[in-house]
């Protein structure tokens, strides 16, 4: 298919994809809408974890660690300094986090980038390491950042958090950056660049061997990825309006994993599509912990159900279908083309 | 964009009034931890709101409906039940929660939506702070803090304190700040505060420290499932200070867990326990109901506040004379004299309730409400 | 600091040091044979120390009955969880049998918040091991002694069983290669099934002497150690029994003498571990006693 065809497409598909958006705005409640919002934030975290680790088999544990630092300096920028007077009441702020302050999308900037800044600099020392030994000493370098966060109270307030963010993460700014991080990350992968990632991928020794400076490539996929793990972050905090260091925890970053494979490593249509489906899914699990009335006997809530049936959705994933949703391949264009022409034949 | 997102969000409002408007239900929501950290004081508080509807099943002539979600002790989930059950089961009226920092991310989406929210037992000064929707039925915790800290100073002439305080958790921070102004402002010394995060189980090293610096009273503002095994390693460790601790260790297992490790121990808490001496009749009437609901299971307080918070709603809607949202928020801001099982409840300009801090010590074994003290601030 | 209170430090230093070693012991094995970090453990940790508990308190059975039932049902269950959640993974990357080891991990703790309920409960001890003998000032409890001692017992038998049994023989080959030790004529799958029939009651043992050292039941009390001891392995050489022990022993002595020395770090007790790692992958990145994995073409 022609390249320009394939741009007017998606400039259409964008266009139609907005007026979808405008009608959600007008129609859905605030219930919709969070759930329509964490898909957009959820899309994003999948993504560039999929880039980390679908696409350069890097095994990273550390995305609540990187969301966490998007978060607190995107929050540390958007809140006013009155507020912020208000919210440390144990012990004040330093004086440049009472007096920073930035428009949101400067913030949510400036969360991805500082969340970037920390991703090269742990990647430094730790990309050496081999699959398993990387997995834990990134969850290691997340779980370090939670503590950090309790212990420094003048910089994140400590165990009390931030609460009355500014909301300003709406449809569009979400549905935005995950735009946004879908169109780098595709560009990215197109290119040489992106060749020479899924080479590292599949055999690294291989791509040693051909001349590739492994370690830079490495260096520069987790970096990319920290940034959008933080800009996740920063959207999620202003989405929820809340923040703590207890939300960054590893059951955090395993969502974002079960998205990822459940979606399927390496395809990037597949974390979009499980991003939906497993944000719709964790909410619909409400359902088996509340009261049900079943022929006229009312069975109680049992609390803690819903993470039983979640769990062990994930094992019947992974054990029946481990490739995930898409596998490896994408939807594009040329593809729904080509399902389309069948259909007619 | 933000005021289409409002209009719409009122639109909705608008319609779900309407619909309360013709259903002969009332619909109370309560968003408890029932999982996670904080299960077990939400389990306990569940009951107490359970009971109470048992009791009270009716208001107006209209059938009450309760409608329960499990917050799972996180803030991410608060908010979302909240948001569940505004939207989705249009609930007029929301009980909960047991943790300050759950009812806080709750509270932000209540206030948003114009909905009440009457919180159970989360202390902490902000869950109110600036909110026209919240409301509690327990005290705060600068008051509690000072109320500790002034039956360790003047009641038992204890001068010289330590703390181990959870940095995880903004409960036990915020009392430990508290304890420690009221303390040092009486004219006592503060010998040492050590941290630790909620989750961990071993304390020795930090107890190993605090006995050497010799301390009169520690000051545990910890929750119930580390402050148990804390008091049985300093035990171990040959600990022989006083400890104390605050409403978070209010739980009927502690002489279970704790053993002897246990005797002595003070903490502060709602004026309410089933071995409370001089009675009110609505606390006997609860003590007595209880017994009777949940044959070998001892009330408590949380329990009591559960069922005040449910109290204090229908005596509101009673007031008001309809169950609208806006309606009972102002009669919820008009409570002058509600008759709970945790006392006589008046609900001031910060929506607090304003009541005595009770003391439990636990002797022989078994618990002990000591009474009631005055903080002096 | 007197001597009095390092010398008690010490001991605390001991205890918890061989309770990580003993945990860190059964990641290890298992790590070992399949390349698996098998995030079921802390688990299967918290079970067996509930599963003593309900021995005494439903069918009141003695306490060292309840406590070798519980290691024997605990045994079993693991070996369950491989046939059932990572044999058919075998072949697949490793990456699904990682997944679904955290999948069973939080199954696993989400069941026992519905049957056991989130409410912490008691642990019984026998009185022997809970009365403090004083000895010039430094109080031992008999349980600080216990502990380590009998973590020294299961080492020992285990480092048997690995070196001398053919069983032994059987997992030190599937280590090596698993490939060659099914045409070598090895029974792979049931050295496998033996493997975590015995990392699973050494998972067990060390819930319930936890358990008894911090006496307190609850869904989650297997997460933080499992963590640690997980940890401790890594840093030790993940594969190397020696190396899980000297690794458990390290993290308990920094943890304890840390906040010792220095108490106003006490708060970040909980990111020494991972300081230590990080630091001790940097300079030797497969820990201290780990052998260095080849590069396969």
């Amino acid at each position: 298919m022609r390249r320009g065809r394939t741009i007017l497409l998606n400039v259409l598909a964008i266009g139609v994809f907005g007026l979808l958006l405008h009608l959600a705005e007008g129609y859905c409640n605030g219930y919709q809408l969070q759930i329509l919002n964490l898909i957009a934030i959820n899309i994003i975290l999948a993504l560039s974890l999929n880039l980390i680790y679908g696409f350069t088999g890097l095994f990273s544990l550390g995305h609540a660690g990187f969301m966490a630092i998007g978060a607190y300096v995107c929050s540390i920028l958007i809140m006013t300094p009155d507020q912020k007077d208000m919210l440390f009441l144990l012990q004040p702020a330093y004086d440049w986090v009472q007096t920073a302050h930035a428009p949101f999308f400067a913030a949510v900037l400036a969360g991805g980038a500082v969340a970037a800044i920390f991703g090269a600099v742990v990647g430094i020392p730790l990309l050496r390491l081999g699959d398993d030994y990387l997995g834990i000493a990134t969850l290691g370098f997340a779980e370090i950042i939670r503590v950090v966060a309790n212990n420094v109270p003048r910089l994140t307030n400590g165990a009390l958090g931030f609460k009355g963010i500014p909301a300003y993460a709406d449809l569009w700014w979400n549905f935005g950056w995950a735009l946004v991080a879908l169109y780098v990350i595709v560009r990215l992968l197109q290119s040489n660049t992106g060749n020479v990632l899924k080479a590292i991928r599949d055999n690294e020794i291989a791509a040693k061997a051909m001349g590739v400076d492994v370690f830079r490539y490495k260096l520069l996929s987790f970096t990319v990825g920290s940034f959008f793990a933080g800009v996740g972050g920063a959207l999620l905090a202003s989405l929820l309006t809340t923040i703590d260091p207890k939300m960054f925890l590893f059951t955090l970053t395993f969502n974002v994993l079960m998205i990822v494979v459940a979606g399927g490593l390496g395809s990037l249509t597949g974390s979009v599509l499980a991003g939906i489906g497993i944000t719709v899914l964790l909410e619909w699990l409400r359902v088996v912990e509340n009261p049900v009335d079943l022929l006229g006997f009312s069975l109680p809530g049992i609390p803690g159900m819903r993470m039983v049936v979640f769990s062990l959705a994930l094992i019947v994933i992974i054990l029946f279908r481990r490739e995930g949703l898409m596998g490896m391949r994408e939807l594009t264009w040329r593809s729904l083309a080509g399902v389309f022409s069948r259909g007619k034949a | 964009m933000r005021k289409l997102l409002l209009l719409s969000l009122a639109v909705v409002l608008g319609l779900a009034n309407l619909a309360f408007a013709a259903d002969d239900t009332v619909k109370i929501g309560v968003f408890l931890p029932l999982t996670g950290q904080n299960a077990f004081g939400g389990q306990l508080e569940l009951e107490g709101v359970q009971m109470a509807n048992k009791e009270a099943p009716t208001i107006l002539g209209k059938k009450v409906e309760l409608f329960v979600v499990d917050n799972k002790s996180d803030k991410v989930e608060a908010a979302n039940a909240v948001q569940r059950l505004i939207e989705k089961e249009k609930v007029q009226a929301i009980i909960g929660t047991y943790g300050s920092s759950l009812a806080m991310a709750g509270g932000e989406v209540s206030e948003k939506a114009h909905i009440p929210q009457v919180g159970t037992s989360c202390t902490n000064p902000l869950v109110t702070q600036g909110k026209k929707y919240i409301f509690r039925v327990c005290f705060i915790d600068p008051y509690q803090g000072a109320g500790a800290a002034t039956y360790a100073f003047k009641t038992l002439g204890l001068k010289k304190a330590a703390m181990l305080v959870d940095v995880a958790s903004d409960y036990s921070v915020g009392l430990a700040k508290y304890f420690e102004r009221s303390f040092t402002k009486l004219g006592g010394q503060m010998v040492g505060t050590l941290n630790y995060q909620s989750g961990d189980q071993d304390f020795t090293a930090q107890l190993t420290k605090i006995i050497s610096e010799k301390p009169d009273v520690l000051f545990i503002p910890s929750y119930f499932a580390e402050g148990a095994i804390i008091m049985k390693q300093a035990a171990e460790l040959g600990a022989t200070f006083k400890i104390m601790g605050g409403d978070a260790m209010d739980n009927p297992k502690i002489t279970d867990i704790g053993g002897k490790a246990v005797e002595g121990f003070t903490h502060t808490t709602f004026p309410y326990d089933p071995s409370m001496k001089n009675m009110s009749a609505m606390a006997k009437k609860f003590t007595d109901d209880w017994r009777a609901a949940y044959p070998g299971k001892e009330p408590n307080v949380n329990s009591a506040l559960g069922y005040d918070a449910y109290m204090i709603i229908l005596d509101a809607i009673k007031r008001a004379g309809k169950a609208d949202p806006e309606a009972i928020t102002k009669a919820l801001a008009e409570t002058k004299a509600f008759e709970g099982v945790t006392g006589k409840t008046a609900i001031n300009a910060t929506h607090d309730a304003e009541k005595p801090v009770g003391l439990v010590v636990i002797k022989d074994g078994k618990k002990v409400y000591e009474g009631e003290i005055v903080p002096e601030l | 600091m007197n001597l009095a209170t390092f010398i008690q430090n010490i001991l605390n230093s001991l205890t918890l040091g061989s309770l990580y070693a003993l945990v860190a012991i059964g990641y290890t094995m298992v790590y070992g044979i399949l390349r698996l970090i098998n995030f079921a453990h802390s688990e299967i940790f918290m079970l067996g120390a509930y599963f003593v508990f309900w021995g005494i308190t439903l069918v009141h059975l003695p306490w060292p009955v309840a406590m070798v039932l519980a290691i024997l049902v605990t045994a079993s269950l693991g070996v369950l969880v491989d046939q059932v959640a990572y044999r058919p993974l075998r072949d697949a990357p490793r990456i699904s049998a990682l997944i679904s080891s955290i999948g069973v991990s939080f199954f696993l703790q989400n069941v026992a918040i519905v049957f056991f309920q989130a409410i912490p409960r008691e642990v019984y001890r026998p009185a022997w091991l809970e009365d403090p003998i004083l000895v010039h000032g430094v109080r031992v409890l008999p349980l600080t002694l216990f502990v380590p001692l009998l973590s020294l017992v299961l080492m020992l038998l285990l480092v048997y069983i690995v070196y001398r049994t053919k069983t032994g023989l059987g997992m030190r080959a599937i280590s090596k290669d698993i490939e060659t030790s099914y045409l070598m004529g090895v029974p792979v799958n049931r050295v496998i099934a033996v493997t975590f029939g015995i990392g699973s009651a050494l998972a067990a043992a060390s819930g319930i002497m936890w358990a008894l050292r911090y006496p307190q039941l609850q869904p989650i009390m297997g997460t933080i150690p499992g963590f640690k001891a997980f940890i401790a392995a890594v840093f030790g050489g993940i594969g190397s029994i020696q190396g899980a022990v000297i690794g458990g022993l390290t993290l308990g002595f920094i943890e304890i003498m840390t906040v010792a020395f220095f108490p106003d770090l006490a708060g970040y007790r909980d990111a020494f571990a991972f300081v230590l790692l990080i630091l001790v992958l940097m300079v030797k990145p497969t820990g201290l006693l780990g052998e260095r994995p080849e590069d396969k073409v």
